[in-house]
């Protein structure tokens, strides 16, 4: 059993029956939109599982905590700044591969570094960005993101 | 209104079960060519499979409702005029309710500054809507624990501020210096 699951459906399921008192239509859209983004993450979802499967069962730990871990230093974090600016996947599946890296010899530093790069900075949007805000704009706002990330990953190593 | 925002959410992408079956493939030759390392496969596969399907339903849910319920306008009149420590407060908030991917908030982004936003909320905005997204930090607390949830969320929060500073110091003028796209 898991507390934070139980707790986090325990709110949506209230939420659902609060909307469904109020408002019939929208709560029935709001489930149709549930449906639809499960539809789209699902094979992403399977795919995940599919790949932690592998990592862990064939790639060594001490790759990872070489590559990764306290002993990479700072080629560790900008290895893991690098891979989240490039990597395109919805940080819903991101979690599971970071917390597989975790336990499997990875420091804090880098996965927190990883995760914040992956949300916070988009190569793959980038032109979009630059389209809607302008140039000057989508650059600045992305390279000051990639210097936070790796101060956010940095702090976290020496806080938690 | 309700069709527009189902619509919003993209289809399946059929790429996406290609490589799912290409990776399942991988896998099973791995299996087969290199025995021994089932247990450890299986098991790592399962923890996340079993994981995953607790808080799905819950986090799908708080998607759908939110897209639902909060609706654009409501955002682009709330966070237009506001200013200061509230707007910072809104533009963090607003961010943060699930009520879209990424593209839809560049666009979005735009028509809150041509409504009155200041250059640094926009940022705000966009990072909020980025990187600390209600569903998001809900799974960063079942996968990654309380601690480490918290401490980036503080720490996300803090830098989002000062990096909306920064590019108001840089491009305080922004969208009429640069407006057009290259």
């Amino acid at each position: 059993m898991n507390t934070t699951a139980i707790v986090i459906n325990l709110f949506a399921f209230t939420g659902l029956v609060i909307s469904l008192g109020k408002d019939r239509g929208k709560t029935v859209a709001a489930l149709k939109v549930a449906w639809q983004v499960f539809l789209r993450i699902l094979p992403l979802i399977l795919l995940i599982v599919v790949l932690i499967g592998i990592m862990m069962g064939f790639i060594p730990r001490k790759l990872i905590s070489q590559l990764l871990g306290e002993q990479s230093k700072f080629g560790g974090i900008m290895l893991a700044a690098l891979f989240g600016s490039v990597l395109h996947i919805p940080s819903l599946i991101a979690f599971p591969l970071a917390v597989s890296f975790l336990n499997n010899g990875a420091a804090i530093t880098a996965v927190a570094t990883f995760i914040t790069t992956l949300t916070m900075i988009g190569v793959v949007t980038f032109p979009l960005e630059m389209k809607e805000l302008g140039r000057d704009f989508a650059l600045l706002r992305n390279g000051l993101s990639f210097v936070v990330a790796v101060l956010i990953g940095l702090l976290m190593g020496l806080v938690l | 209104m309700k069709e527009k925002m189902v619509k919003q959410i993209q289809p399946t992408k059929s790429g996406d079960w290609l490589i799912l079956t290409g990776s399942l493939i991988t896998g099973g030759f791995l299996l087969l060519i290199f025995p021994g390392h089932e247990h450890k496969t299986l098991l790592a596969a399962k923890t996340i499979l079993v994981e995953l399907t607790w808080i799905l339903p819950g986090i799908l849910i708080f998607i759908g409702l939110f897209t639902v319920w909060v609706s654009k306008e409501l955002v682009v009149k709330n966070l237009g005029k506001t200013s200061g420590i509230k707007g910072i407060l809104m533009a963090l908030v607003f961010g943060a309710l699930p009520t879209g991917p990424l593209y839809v908030a560049f666009p979005l982004a735009a028509a809150l500054r041509k409504k009155g936003a200041s250059v640094s909320n926009v940022v705000i905005f966009l990072s909020a809507w980025a990187c600390i997204k209600i569903p998001q930090e809900m799974v960063e607390l079942q996968f990654m624990g309380l601690s480490f949830m918290t401490a980036r969320l503080v720490l996300t929060i803090l830098f989002i501020i000062i990096t909306g500073w920064m590019v108001e110091r840089v491009i305080p003028e922004f969208p009429n210096a640069i407006w057009k796209p290259l």
